[in-house]
């Protein structure tokens, strides 16, 4: 019962302890990391914004350039010069050299013949009226086409300029190197997992990711989510991996320049940190829970064990404030009872008194007579001594102070028993401390307690046994116990045992005084008369008593 | 050979009359009274070699302050106590107020004879031995 008290108790204070520490702990946590997170993942979005721009920027220049160079030859030569293949093919070397990425270049005059060609494809007469760049160059002026298959049956782009000469129009076209544009538009790629590639408005890619998809396929971003303004979003792919993309459209082209970023390689670090939090957190809560089950375990523990000394220290002062108004009442009822016991006593001596004159003599009833009062007084007696005994064996009832020598009082007990021991096959073994010092109380008392302890010690035993006698010194106090071989004394009883008029001997043998006396007599010189016992494992008393300095004479 | 003047006063008259009925038959004369203030009035016009007094005399004069008086009056005076509860520290005190030893009732008449004796021996006077002698002898007898 009380057992269960401290034990939901203990309970309550782990559970509420935990809940107070852990309720902070876990909250600040997760803020922690969310702002953590946000911040980091703002960061990482910026940066892919930043380099998607500046990826845009680096092909925007790239096309330019480009279209730069395509515009200035075209605006230097004539149309008869540049039908020249030769020379052609000479202008086609500086380009590379000056600009690079230039696959092939042709003239293609305004009814989409094209008149000239240089490059590693048979191009030359084919028609490119009815190829839908052809128009946009004639109309505009300057064109950069979308990725096509084209007569040569290969995704590439063109870059074509037009040029009005004596009212005529011919083109002047080159044909860009997808691999050399690929690789450029790569450039911009963040980290081992992350890719840059660009796609049409039709959101088919225009040059070749580093990892999955080809040209002229669709990409994985759909361009009409992205504005005017570098955007950034994240999507879950097919294979349930965070994709970070960010796109912005380039100047020169309405291409999409993408760039995309594994959320995991890029929030690695992040995820690192969330992880050694996560850790560092189990750990502590691993700690806490330890240490608050422990301290409470302890606290608990204290408590239990005041708890129990507390309940001690009430029995013991129970039994003596027991013991004290038993005393009181012992001491008036004694008083109330040796009144007419004493005029009994008298009464009956008078009697003896008057039998022994002659007339009384001569009666037939005579030894009748004087049985009877003999018996009185036996019994009157009986009475005297239950009476006594109940006030202490001897006439004195407080201790008188002197000096005591515990041993010589164990043994002369012993030597006092040792005769009728031996002749009940009791054997009295003791174990007396050499250093045992003199203490200040009564010695007569003293040696009352232990001839009354062995006494029942023998008694319980009966026959075939053994008493041991061990007294040992401590800092502050003698310590003397007697241990019995005995049947023990059962737990029932054992709270009763120091109780006056409380006995197990049949009447008349016992008066029950015994343990009660030796309980005061100790209490009165300051120490414990305690017992232990098991049913069965016999009984030990013990005595504790105060080393106190006998008085200096 | 002149008899030893004794007082027993008891406020338990059977006890009182059956004690002295005793000791008259043993030849040892005695006064008694049953309260403390009979007892000042008859140590007042008697010289008592021994005073047996009841301490505990409910109403008027108790044996401890009767004890107190009858050692102003006659300090040669032995008084042997009487008490019928052993409470130590009434004893105690009837010690220090000059007693001579104290009884515990119920008391057996060897006892008393006994103390008699040791209190009459202890006032020294070839008489006083001689009584003393005298009731040891009775004791024996008994």
């Amino acid at each position: 019962m009380i057992r269960n008290i401290y034990s939901k108790l203990q309970w309550k204070i782990i559970v509420l302890t935990l809940l107070v520490t852990f309720t902070p702990l876990l909250l600040l946590g997760v803020i922690i990391y969310r702002q953590f997170a946000d911040m980091y993942t703002e960061k990482i979005k910026e940066q892919i914004r930043f380099r998607a721009e500046s990826r845009a920027d680096a092909v925007d220049l790239f096309l330019t350039e480009r279209t730069a160079i395509l515009g200035v030859i075209a605006d230097t030569d004539s149309l008869l010069a540049m039908n020249e293949e030769a020379d052609l093919a000479h202008k086609l070397t500086i380009m590379n050299q000056r600009a690079g990425a230039f696959v092939d270049l042709g003239i293609i005059d305004q009814n989409g013949q094209q008149t000239a060609y240089v490059g590693p494809y048979n191009l030359k007469g084919k028609n490119y009226y009815e190829q839908p760049w052809f128009g946009q160059v004639m109309s505009k002026g300057v064109y950069i086409s979308d990725v096509y298959l084209g007569f040569r049956q290969a995704p590439h782009f063109i870059i074509a300029v037009r040029r009005q000469e004596q009212q005529k129009n011919w083109i002047l076209r080159a044909t860009i190197d997808p691999d050399i544009f690929s690789r450029i538009v790569q450039l911009g790629h963040i980290g081992k997992t992350g890719d840059a590639f660009l796609v049409n408005r039709e959101g088919l890619l225009q040059t070749k990711p580093r990892f999955t998809g080809n040209i002229l396929e669709p990409g994985p971003v759909n361009p009409v989510h992205f504005g005017k303004q570098t955007m950034s979003f994240e999507q879950t792919g097919s294979d349930q991996r965070q994709t970070l993309f960010a796109g912005t459209w380039l100047k020169a082209k309405d291409w999409l320049l993408v760039i995309s970023g594994d959320v995991e390689a890029d929030m690695a670090e992040l995820f690192a940190t969330r992880n050694m939090q996560i850790l560092i957190i189990g750990l502590g809560i691993i700690a806490i829970v330890a240490t608050t089950v422990f301290t409470t375990r302890m606290m608990v523990n204290q408590l239990v064990q005041t708890g129990t000394r507390m309940k001690e220290m009430d029995a013991q002062l129970v039994q003596s404030d027991k013991l004290a108004a038993l005393g009181k009442m012992a001491a008036g009822v004694a008083h109330e009872i040796n009144n007419p016991l004493a005029v009994i006593l008298q009464k009956t001596g008078w009697l003896q008194d008057l039998l022994e004159e002659e007339e009384f003599q001569k009666s037939a009833n005579s030894e009748e007579f004087k049985n009877s009062v003999k018996k009185i007084e036996e019994h009157v007696e009986r009475a005297r001594k239950v009476v006594h005994n109940m006030l202490g064996y001897a006439r004195r009832m407080e201790p008188r102070l002197e000096d005591v020598d515990v041993n010589q009082t164990i043994n002369q007990t012993v030597d006092l028993l040792e005769n009728f021991a031996r002749g009940n096959n009791i054997d009295i073994q003791t174990d007396l401390a050499g250093n045992l010092p003199i203490i200040a109380g009564d010695q007569a008392q003293l040696q009352q307690v232990v001839l009354n302890l062995m006494n029942n010690a023998i008694d319980a035993i009966g026959k075939d046994g053994t008493i041991s006698v061990k007294s040992t010194a401590g800092k502050s106090e003698i310590r003397l116990t007697i241990a019995d071989s005995g049947p023990g004394i059962p737990e029932s009883l054992q709270k009763k045992i120091f109780d006056p008029f409380f006995t197990t001997k049949s009447t008349g043998k016992g008066t029950g005084l015994g343990l009660w006396i030796s309980y005061s007599i100790i209490e009165k010189m300051g120490g414990t008369l305690s017992l232990q016992s098991r049913e069965g494992e016999g009984a030990t008393f013990t005595i504790t008593l105060p080393i106190v300095q006998p008085a200096k004479k | 050979m002149q008899e030893p003047n004794i007082l027993v006063v008891d406020d338990e008259g059977d006890f009182l009359e059956t004690l002295m009925n005793r000791l008259k038959k043993r030849k040892i004369a005695t006064a008694g009274c049953s309260s403390g203030e009979e007892a000042l009035r008859l140590v007042k016009e008697t010289p008592f070699d021994v005073v047996v007094l009841d301490i505990k005399m409910p109403g008027g004069m108790d044996g401890i302050q009767a004890l107190r008086e009858i050692k102003k009056i006659r300090p040669e005076a032995e008084v042997i106590l009487l008490t019928g509860h052993a409470s130590l520290e009434t004893s105690m005190e009837g010690m220090q107020l000059g007693a001579y030893d104290y009884l515990l009732k119920p008391i057996k008449l060897e006892d008393l004879l006994e103390k008699l004796a040791q209190a009459l021996e202890r006032k020294g006077t070839a008489a006083h031995r001689a009584q003393s002698d005298a009731i040891r002898h009775l004791v024996k007898k008994t």
